[in-house]
């Protein structure tokens, strides 16, 4: 645990420090109500082109909600209403023009549960590119699916054995497959909901640096419980409290010095 | 750490009494006769269940094995050319054949060495007149004129009742169609082979040969009907009800509105088949002008009882798809639709099929609503001429000549009627395997 908490420091130390960047999302007096309970309050916040904004916060505090706000996943539970402003490059995403399944390729997810398809692992990652015509070839399509494999870690664990079901690994293996299967159809944003929580400290390492690697390209938000990784991974911090937005910035500002005494107590892990 | 030395510093009285493993407290002991008593009625109710079972089969199978088996005069015969001229020349042609028979039957008797006194007319009673059979054999096949054929002629039903126990010799009262004294020459041909068992084909194959005609009785063409109507209930039961419960379950809006349909087709699955049989008549018949005891409208009136229970059984399955493969599926850009048909209706494929099949069953063994639109047994009297009027061509269905069998006053339409349900209960056996192995082919290991 020590020299992971020195890494950390380091790879902080590391990151450059928020210039003015590009935001890619925005969001504007955000309210999910589930029925009669109101999950989220009033949140705003910017969502930078190409950073990692890291999404911390005790259990239940919406941290979810929110995020299926962002592909608007939302839309399948009956019970759940958004109320707000959320823009992706300035455009309107609850738009009555806007095809949810046309922004869900855009913004990818990776979600809390691993949840691959009781289909092969080679079908799990090929599906994304096939519906959306992304390949040319079964040729194109194999290159494809290495290079996503690759990515979430997991190519050399199963390329022996890429028809074996993806439902057949275990639950560490399934969420890294998830992974590759989300950044298979290259969306322009990567959500993910806690996709290191039933990893080991090994497959913890190579999903961060693939985070870091996609980062170039990608704006990610990730849903986190490991202060560690916030800090390792991630250049802003929203932090989250009963549905509230308590506090947002970057990371460093955040877990250094704080301006919310909400924030200070769950960082050091005196509530949560 | 801590908490440990506190405990030991603290006075004992926290501490429950030492209780040995190697003992039953009485509260484990309650707790495991209750599950063994429990364990006990479960298995009463089995063993209760497999003996009715058993005692239905027994009484079927014993019933209905007779059915499969009739009595036959098997004889060599030989018709000459000379013969067969001179029988075409008469006035009463059939008669004639009749004479060529007695006199073959003789020669029979006689290679066997059987001798005993009858009259021709015995015969008549024992196995009909069979001059019309012969003269239609030669009639279609001119070719085995002069060669050596062998015939083998159903008894009649009083002697067939006579050899498998059903009529027994104290109850027979002479009339025209069997005396006592009759019987004796049946027992001296039985022994001399002349008469024996032989498998019932026509019964297999044939039709329904009407009130008199016990003997040439077969459930062949009600099975074809009962085929046709299953083409129709499959045809259309299957595609409107998976595409009512994916529409109703998937995508429709949750409203008061949807409530109401899903409560009416919960209702639907408990009216009784006779509703839907009336319905049929005034709908199908009636308004609509479709032939009558078609297997046609057999089918559509079978469809409306079919589909709840597909209805039904499709939504349970569609629901039983984790919603988690529906995120998935919608996580990487797939579309409802597209979500629907690549993943979730495989995964509940097996169960779909299994409703299905289950659905399909009960309309095979459903007999009310066809005597209504008058799918009745007497009139299924011979097969379709070609596959398409299979469809409207009146015929009947097999429970519903089952049940027409069984409701004549002859016996031995009775022993048919149990024959019937032997082979019913082939096919809906038959029906429930295939359920069992599509649902182990399409089950999905997690
Ligand atoms: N489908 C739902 N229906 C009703 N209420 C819900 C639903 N999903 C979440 N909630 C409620 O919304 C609140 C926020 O839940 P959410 O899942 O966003 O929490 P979270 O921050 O992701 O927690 P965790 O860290 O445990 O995953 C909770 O109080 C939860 O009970
Ligand atoms: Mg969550």
């Amino acid at each position: 645990m020590k020299t992971m908490l020195t890494e950390a420091d380091n790879t902080v130390a590391t990151v450059p420090a928020a210039g003015p960047r590009d935001t890619k999302i925005k969001a504007r007096k955000v309210q999910v109500y589930y029925g009669d309970t109101h999950a989220i309050k009033d949140v705003d916040v910017d969502l930078e082109d190409k950073a990692v904004t890291a999404f911390i916060g005790p259990s239940g505090c919406g941290k979810s909600t929110f995020l299926r706000c962002l592909n608007r996943m939302n839309d399948t539970i009956d019970v759940a209403r958004v109320e707000g402003e959320i823009t992706i490059d300035d455009e309107d995403i609850y738009d009555k023009k806007v095809d949810p399944v046309q922004l869900r390729a855009k913004v990818g997810m990776v979600f809390q549960k691993p949840n691959p398809f009781p289909k092969s692992i080679y079908d799990n990652v090929a599906y994304g590119p096939r519906i959306h015509g992304l390949a040319k070839s079964k040729a194109d399509l194999d290159v494809i699916v290495e290079k996503s494999l690759r990515r979430g870690a997991i190519w050399d664990e199963v390329k022996d054995r890429l028809t074996a079901p993806g439902t057949g690994l275990s639950g560490g293996q399934q969420q890294r497959l998830c992974i590759a299967r989300a950044v298979a159809t290259e969306p322009e944003v990567l959500l993910m909901d806690e996709p290191c929580s039933a990893l080991d400290p090994i497959a913890t390492a190579k999903v961060e640096e693939l985070i870091d690697e996609l980062r170039e390209s990608y704006t990610i938000v990730i849903v986190t419980h490991s202060m560690q990784q916030a800090a390792r991974v991630s250049q802003r911090t929203a932090m989250f409290h009963l549905g509230e937005l308590v506090e947002f910035g970057d990371t460093k500002e955040i877990f250094t010095n704080p301006t919310e005494k909400r924030t200070q107590d769950y960082i050091t892990g005196r509530f949560g | 750490m801590t908490d440990a030395t506190a405990a030991t510093g603290a006075p004992a009285q926290a501490r429950r009494p030492f209780a040995s493993l190697l003992t039953l407290d009485e509260h484990t002991k309650r707790r495991n006769a209750t599950e063994a008593r429990f364990k006990a009625y479960g298995l009463a109710a089995v063993l209760a269940g497999l003996f009715f079972l058993v005692v239905l089969f027994v009484s079927i199978i014993s019933n209905g094995i007779p059915a499969f088996t009739r009595m036959v005069v098997e004889l060599d015969f030989t018709l000459t050319q000379a013969q067969f001229d001179e029988a075409e020349s008469q006035l009463l042609k059939t008669g004639a054949y009749q004479g060529y028979f007695v006199e073959g039957f003789d020669k029979a008797l006689e290679e066997r060495g059987v001798e005993v006194e009858y009259d021709a007319a015995v015969l008549d009673r024992l196995i009909g007149k069979v001059g019309g059979i012969m003269r239609e054999f030669y009639a279609a096949n001119p070719d085995k004129i002069g060669e050596e054929v062998v015939f083998e002629l159903p008894t009649s039903s009083r002697v067939d009742g006579y050899f498998n126990g059903r009529l027994k010799r104290e109850d027979v009262s002479d009339s025209r169609f069997l005396e006592a004294s009759d019987l004796d020459l049946a027992d001296e041909l039985y022994e001399a082979g002349i008469i024996k068992s032989d498998f019932n084909w026509t019964f297999i194959t044939g039709a329904d040969s009407g009130v008199d005609n016990p003997g040439g009785a077969g459930i062949g063409a009600s099975v074809v009907g009962s085929f046709f109507m299953m083409i129709v209930v499959l045809a259309l039961s299957l595609p409107i009800g998976v595409a009512t419960s994916i529409y109703l379950e998937e995508f429709a809006p949750k409203n008061w509105f949807t409530d109401l349909i899903e409560v009416n087709i919960s209702n639907l699955a408990a009216v009784p088949s006779i509703v839907f049989g009336i319905l049929g008549l005034a709908v199908f018949i009636q308004f609509a002008g479709l032939p009558q005891s078609a297997p046609l409208v057999g089918g559509l009136v079978l469809t409306l009882m079919t589909l709840p229970t597909i209805i039904i059984s499709t939504r349970a399955s569609l629901k039983a798809v984790p919603p988690s493969i529906r995120d998935a599926a919608l996580g990487v850009g797939a579309s409802k639709m597209q979500s629907v048909f690549h993943h979730v209706l495989p995964l509940a494929m097996p169960g779909i099929l299994t409703g299905t099949i289950i659905g399909l069953a009960q309309a095979l063994g459903e007999t009310a609503p066809l005597l209504l639109i008058g799918m009745v047994g007497f009139v299924a009297r011979g097969y379709p001429d070609s596959f398409l009027t299979g469809f409207t061509e009146a015929n009947s269905a097999m429970p519903a000549q089952i049940y027409t069998w069984a409701a004549r006053a002859d016996a031995s339409f009775y022993e048919k009627a149990w024959g019937g349900i032997i082979v019913l209960l082939l096919f809906l056996m038959t029906m429930n395997i295939i359920a069992i192995i599509l649902r182990r082919r399409f089950e999905r290991r997690w």
